[in-house]
């Protein structure tokens, strides 16, 4: 499995959220316990507007995460979750990788093959026995 | 080689962005004749035929990828739209031994972009899964599959350049 590797600007994304005090203080709370963010307002002399800013500065860099239940907005800070999505994600990267690779390769042997292309292809249905 | 991915585990989606040497044209043919889509389809372990590709709208494809053991794993395809020879929006799932969904572990979808750029073409694959279950049991079920080997490989190709 391939570790997935944080970018330099994902890592500055995730200090520079984590920079502010209010921040820290939501991750830490929702680490423990999903909250609306109306509830989270309440617990802080600012707006909802303020800390629905807050939140999503934290959802951009990947520290909580934000699903809706009815009318609330619901923030969870599953971390464990995100990075476990993330390095199942990175498995498929890998996939299209290797497909990009071998796109490339297929082109290279335009140049190096004599042979015409397959004319039979495009919009055809092509059935070709097997077991 | 210049390969660049991105991944959105909240979205559950993917984008590739490749550049591949090749004009517009010639690029798309690596998607609508299933001899070139095969090629590139399946890694190198476990090589993939189209044993029926219908590439238009509302088409189907059938596949089967053939492991070292002989052992198949067989996929089908949904062509949902086509804008030749610009863009190719599918789905794929696992199918059974005639190309019939099994209904095992749900759809993921690739939307295909090309576009010509300077010197080649652009391509730009946005892959998305329905829930992280199913991208759990897609990757249990690729390293059963003994793909495994090709991660290391693709790795040092792509740290070459």
């Amino acid at each position: 499995m391939v570790v997935y590797e944080l970018t330099d600007s994902e890592v500055d994304a995730m200090f520079r959220a984590l920079a502010d005090a209010t921040r820290r203080d939501i991750v830490n709370r929702v680490l423990h316990e999903n909250a609306s963010v109306s509830r989270l307002a309440e617990r802080y002399d600012m707006s909802f507007a303020a800390v629905q800013k807050h939140v999503a500065v934290l959802q951009a860099a990947g520290l909580v995460t934000k699903s809706r239940r009815g009318r609330e907005q619901i923030v969870s800070g599953n971390l464990a979750s995100i990075h476990h999505i993330q390095k199942l994600l990175s498995h498929f990267e890998t996939v299209w990788k290797q497909r990009a690779l071998q796109m490339a390769e297929v082109l290279r042997d335009d140049a190096t093959t004599e042979a015409p292309p397959n004319p039979a292809s495009s919009g055809a249905r092509v059935d070709i026995p097997h077991d | 080689m210049n390969v660049t991915t991105h991944t959105d585990p909240e979205a559950l989606t993917l984008t590739t962005t490749t550049e591949l040497a090749a004009s517009l044209e010639r690029a798309w043919r690596l998607v609508s004749d299933p001899r070139q889509l095969e090629r590139w389809w399946g890694p190198p372990e476990w090589p993939a035929t189209f044993v029926r590709y219908e590439f238009v709208p509302g088409g189907r494809a059938h596949y089967f990828m053939q492991g070292p053991d002989g052992e198949r794993m067989h996929g089908m395809w949904r062509i949902l739209s086509i804008t030749e020879p610009r863009e190719v929006s599918i789905e794929d799932e696992f199918a059974d031994d005639h190309g019939e969904p099994s209904g095992d572990i749900g759809v993921t979808t690739a939307l295909l972009t090309f576009e010509p750029i300077d010197g080649g073409t652009r391509l730009t694959i946005l892959s998305g899964f329905a829930s992280a279950e199913q991208l759990e049991e897609m990757v249990k079920m690729g390293m059963e599959e003994g793909m495994r080997e090709a991660i290391g490989q693709i790795d040092a190709l792509l740290s070459e350049d």
